[in-house]
């Protein structure tokens, strides 16, 4: 039967491997992956203002983007894909709170830049290559 | 059971208890507001409430897992706690960290960063509470008399989490790069070193509560650690299919996220084939009932919902959905709110000499409770189910398939009116066993 040295061999044993395959992997990723499927070149000054004001309104606390937040509020990888820029800007710029079908957002009341630096943020988004995510309707008419 | 300064776990888990409750205000402002009556957003608009849900939560969870090392450590190492003084700086610390960032939640103080909303200069904060905390489990550990297994994985488990909170404190200006590293945090915490945590305390338990011989179990407790960062390290890239990194990811997060299961069926394995073998003549039952409880429930929400849609075939469709949701909270409820309360059971009628542990009031806490925690997991599956299919599957407007929703979000409401009544008795047998003494510490045989 197992001993118990045997048993502390596989823990440290294995911790120490996979985690050595985690962390090459991971350089992999950050240095080469990732900026290639961003397209991390096109990130402009616009785009990390964008962020900021996505990250400082905590808007993944109602939406998510890349599929990851809340599941309050629509998925945002694709809005300028699904809705045009028009109708975004509309609904980061209106004064009372957007609630076309019942449910309120935060009514932000974005300046004309902040609304430009979202749209950027917005477009750099729809660009990223995630795989497939989200996946076309399949059972659409 | 025979050290004074054992006693400091009890304002950890009165913090806990107060937490929980307010974290559980929260999930109805939500649940209401998912069916439909969002009275509350202009003053906790839903990513308010949602932030200090899931922060409450984390903050509970770890005052529990302190609390449980204040408790488990001095007894392994035999040895008091180097100082009880710094232990009541640290917890006032924490205490207070805790109460302005949830503060600060509700007035747009925080980063729109899921789990981690707790802003920077907090950051920094926690980072020297934590260090504070570990400084004083470490030094105990290593003056005492011995260095247990169960007491060097428990201590492993805390000092790995509060490095893997660093990475979650750097600044991306790639939406991407932010994610990758959110994850070292957040995935890296509950499917891997959090569970060096539960499998030190569980092997704790299960060594006061059946008597089988420390050898067997912890031999058991390597095993089940080994396999938790066999699987769970590599399976971070479950989720990372779908953040902009490389393809490579479907490939190995799906097949080693798909082997974590192991680790907690492991866990569910152990403690029945413990219980079996050992005398049960233990008179504390509700702690056993907790502790069996925690090895099923997580094997259930986190081993089984979890790999209901970790395969990147499934999770394409199910990703950021109210599936998601569903398995969040089975999981933390399973293994880390359930492993919390199965401590607290234990050690509470030891450190008040109050032995409170067959009455009714603690038996409706544990069936309410996990009936009702039962019933909400069902009812988020169901909407999460018809959210894929009305939106991903037959592309319905995201807003159009919400609401028809609103008949799943009463029955979470029901369910969680369920659970909160088991909550309540918890807490109020809780306050019942009184304050800790010196005397009951020492009469402990
Ligand atoms: C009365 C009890 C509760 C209610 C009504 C409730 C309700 C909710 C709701 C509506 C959400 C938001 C889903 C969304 O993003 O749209 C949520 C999120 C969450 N809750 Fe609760 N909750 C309750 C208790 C708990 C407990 C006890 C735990 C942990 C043990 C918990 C853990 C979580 C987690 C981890 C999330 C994030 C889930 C995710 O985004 O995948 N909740 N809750
Ligand atoms: C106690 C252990 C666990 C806890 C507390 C837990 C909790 C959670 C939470 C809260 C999330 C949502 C995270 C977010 O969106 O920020 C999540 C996501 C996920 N979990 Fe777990 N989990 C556990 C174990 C597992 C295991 C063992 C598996 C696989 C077998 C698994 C598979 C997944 C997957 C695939 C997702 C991503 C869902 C999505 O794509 O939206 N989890 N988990
Ligand atoms: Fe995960």
């Amino acid at each position: 039967m197992l001993s118990k040295n045997q048993a502390r061999l596989f823990f440290l044993g294995g911790t120490v491997v996979f985690f050595l395959i985690f962390l090459a992997l991971s350089v992999n990723t950050v240095s080469s992956g990732i900026p290639k499927k961003t397209h991390s070149e096109n990130i402009t000054e616009a785009v990390v203002g964008g962020k900021v004001l996505f990250d400082e309104n905590n808007c993944m606390g109602c939406h998510t983007i890349f599929g990851e937040g809340a599941y309050y509020a629509p998925e945002l990888t694709k809005v300028i894909d699904r809705r045009g820029e028009a109708f975004v800007k509309g609904v980061l710029s209106s004064k009372v709170p957007w609630a076309l079908h019942g449910r309120k957002m935060v009514a932000y009341d974005f300046s004309e830049k902040e609304v430009n630096d979202l749209i950027a943020f917005f477009k750099w988004v729809n660009e990223v290559d995630l795989n497939g995510f989200p996946p076309e309707p399949d059972l659409k008419k | 059971m025979k050290y004074k300064s054992q006693k400091v776990a009890y304002m950890f888990f009165a913090l806990s208890m107060v937490l929980l409750l307010l974290q559980i205000v929260y999930g109805f402002i939500m649940a209401f507001a998912h069916a439909g009556y969002d009275g509350l957003h202009e003053i906790i608009a839903f990513n308010t409430a949602t932030a200090t849900h899931k922060n409450l939560l984390v903050v509970w969870l770890l005052s529990g897992f302190m609390g449980a090392a204040y408790y488990i450590i001095p007894e392994e190492a035999q040895r008091e706690l180097v100082s009880v003084k710094l232990v009541l700086i640290q917890f006032w610390s924490l205490a207070i960290v805790g109460v302005v960032a949830v503060a600060g939640f509700h007035v747009g103080w925080w980063e729109g960063r899921k789990f981690l909303e707790i802003p920077r200069a907090l950051d920094y904060l926690v980072v020297v509470n934590v260090l504070l905390f570990l400084g004083i489990i470490l030094v105990t550990l290593f003056k005492g008399k011995e260095k247990t297994t169960t007491a060097m994985v428990l201590a492993m488990g805390l000092f790995f989490a509060a490095l893997l909170y660093l990475p979650g404190m750097i600044w991306f200006d790639n939406q991407s790069m932010d994610s990758f590293f959110r994850w070292w945090v957040v995935h890296l915490w509950v499917e891997g070193v959090w569970e060096l945590v539960m499998g030190g305390i569980l092997a704790f338990l299960l060594i006061k509560l059946t008597g089988v011989d420390r050898e067997l179990i912890e031999k058991w407790l390597y095993v089940i650690v080994g396999l938790t960062f066999l699987s769970g390290i590599l399976g971070t890239g479950h989720h990372y299919y779908s953040i902009g990194a490389p393809k490579y990811w479907l490939m190995i997060g799906g097949i080693f996220s798909a082997l974590e299961p192991l680790a907690f069926l492991g866990m569910a394995l152990f403690a029945f084939a413990m219980y079996r073998k050992g005398e049960k003549n233990h008179p504390n039952k509700t702690a056993l009932y907790w502790t069996l409880g925690t090895a099923i429930m997580s094997f259930a929400g986190a081993g089984l919902l979890g790999i209901a849609h970790t395969i990147p075939q499934v999770n394409m469709w199910t990703h950021g959905t109210l599936v998601t949701a569903m398995h969040g909270h089975l999981a933390f409820w399973g293994a880390y709110a359930m492993i919390v309360f199965s401590i607290i059971s234990y050690s509470l009628p030891l450190m008040t000499g109050r032995k409170l542990y067959d009455t009714p009031g603690a038996h409706y806490a544990f069936w309410l409770s996990n009936i009702g925690m039962i019933g909400m997991t069902t009812a988020f599956a169901a909407a999460g189910v018809a959210q894929v299919y009305l939106e991903r599957k037959v592309g319905l407007d995201f807003m159009v398939s919400q609401n028809a929703l609103h008949a799943h979000f009463w029955v979470l409401i029901g369910a969680a009116t369920l659970f909160t009544i088991g909550i309540i008795y918890y807490v109020v047998n809780f306050f019942k066993h009184g304050m800790p003494t010196d005397e009951a510490l020492i009469d402990n045989k």
